[in-house]
């Protein structure tokens, strides 16, 4: 079950940024080293998938498989260490109420739409299209927190989803749980060098594991303390 | 009959299937290539051919990715693999989906009965924490080799590189995880001989390393070797158990059909 919850002193009238972020939309930002990234979960179980990368170069990025391999674990909480491709620290997760983030279950897609639910579905809104429109527009975006890198589809890889519960079972089945977040949880992550961060809200209607419903989050940046 | 669903374009799709799947046959054997333990291969298997791994001295590790030879930003998905059939690890019945919806192959035969998915490769750095140094200089061609560094040099030959590496196949490999997501390497399964059966249902780039897997406990650098075998299977037949074992491969084998239509 979740790991200990570590609650954030942090607060949210001294953010350098403040962010309402709806279903279905992207976000692209630059952190700088020491910054901390807050995610809060407004309404309970939605998907937050997110990926990272060096922000002056980004084929480091994030590394699912470093990251397993640097906790021998499946699950990110409080204390985690993202590992990027280099073997490198990306950020650690400083604060966590929700106990539990997923590494497996990777971003919707239309096409893994047609597979999963019906041919029929790949016209509905995905993460991939989110995270593709995101790279191709953004990117010199001057709300984006600074220069940013250039990305395409290759830089696309297995994602976070944060506030999703996907656990395996000892015999190896892949499930889809509940969620255990709930509305106001939220993950904090300090970035230990620059990083681009590339977050979809999630706008996958077909899954229960978000009730059907995808709903807003809550982006807060803090500076380094002075 | 009428039913107008997005889903009734299924038989007009499923035109390119053979009635039925074909079993191994000596006297379908394309060629066979040994690799050492350690050693790294790619090449290209076409659709229609089946590539039997098999674990010679029972402790093998083969670390594989794959991109649809055609289009090599279309690459092996994991997620997207692992999400479609409820299964964190893959074995006889089960596919590897590409990132475009289609199967890229189907296991269509093992001995072996698990395939890690999530662990991924030593670099480097993990291959010297654990085994410690043993350079060419000193070791010639028994140099202890790393999966990342395999990949890479494999990937190189073909234009690829670091940005292609994802989250890859381990085969012969099986780890397991406990209630709490802590992953454990379980090596009580392994037999010397135990194979392996890919069946390439499309046009497939197939980047290999034969290194040790990230999470084997073993102290001492000693991988295994691998024999690879193809041969001539044909696709995926209709009464295939990899088309059937669920409704979303039946949609998979469709999106992939259509490709070669």
């Amino acid at each position: 079950m979740p790991t200990a919850l570590v609650e954030s002193r942090l607060d949210p009238a001294r953010a350098v940024v403040d962010v309402h972020l709806p279903a279905g939309e992207p976000w692209l930002h630059r952190l700088r080293s020491g910054q901390v990234l807050r995610i809060t979960d407004l309404h309970g179980n939605q998907a937050v998938d997110t990926l990272f990368y060096n922000a002056d170069d980004a084929e480091e990025r994030y590394s699912l498989t470093h990251t397993l391999q640097a906790q021998r674990a499946l699950y990110l909480a409080a204390g985690t260490r993202l590992m990027s491709s280099r073997g490198r620290t990306l950020l650690t997760i400083v604060a966590d109420t929700c106990g539990r983030h997923d590494t497996l279950g990777g971003a919707c897609s239309c096409e893994s739409n047609t597979v999963r639910y019906a041919l029929g579905k790949r016209y509905m809104h995905s993460c991939r299209n989110s995270f593709l429109l995101a790279i191709a527009r953004d990117a010199a975006s001057d709300a984006a927190g600074g220069a940013l890198p250039r990305l395409d589809k290759r830089d696309v890889v297995s994602n976070i989803n944060f506030f999703m519960n996907v656990p395996v079972t000892p015999e190896g089945k892949l499930t889809f749980e509940d969620g255990i977040s709930a509305p106001g949880k939220y993950v904090e992550l300090r970035a230990e060098m620059d990083v681009a961060v590339l977050i979809s809200n999630c706008p996958q209607l077909n899954n229960p594991c978000n009730g059907y419903d995808p709903t807003p989050v809550r982006l807060l940046v803090w500076d380094a303390p002075g | 009959m009428n039913d107008p669903s997005a889903d009734t374009v299924f038989p007009l799709a499923r035109a390119a299937m053979p009635a039925r799947s074909a079993g191994f046959d000596p006297g379908l054997v394309l060629w066979h290539e040994p690799v050492p333990g350690g050693g790294s291969w790619s090449g290209l298997l076409r659709r229609g051919n089946t590539l039997r791994l098999t674990d010679v001295n029972g402790r093998a590790n083969v670390a594989m990715l794959l991109f649809n030879a055609d289009e090599r930003t279309e690459r092996y998905n994991m997620p997207d693999t692992l999400k479609a059939q409820h299964t964190a690890f893959l074995t006889r019945g089960h596919v590897c989906y590409s990132d475009m919806g289609r199967v890229l192959c189907s296991v269509a035969d093992d001995s072996c009965g698990w395939h890690d998915t999530v662990c991924g490769v030593l670099d480097a750095a993990g291959l010297q924490a654990r085994y410690g140094q043993a350079r060419y200089q000193e070791h010639r061609n028994a140099m202890q080799r790393n999966g990342l560094d395999g990949l890479l040099v494999e990937l190189g030959k073909w234009g690829l590189g670091a940005r292609d590496v994802v989250a890859n196949l381990n085969l012969f490999s099986k780890v397991v995880t406990d209630a709490e997501g802590g992953l454990h390497f379980d090596s009580t399964h392994r037999r010397p001989g135990q194979h392996v059966d890919l069946r390439f249902e499309m046009n497939v780039l197939v980047v290999m390393s034969a290194a040790p897997h990230p999470l084997d406990p073993a102290t001492v650098y000693a991988p295994g070797d691998v024999t690879l075998t193809a041969w001539r299977s044909g696709t995926a037949g209709a009464d295939d158990p990899c088309r059937l074992s669920c409704p979303e491969n039946g949609r998979g084998f469709v999106n992939t059909e259509r490709y070669f239509l």
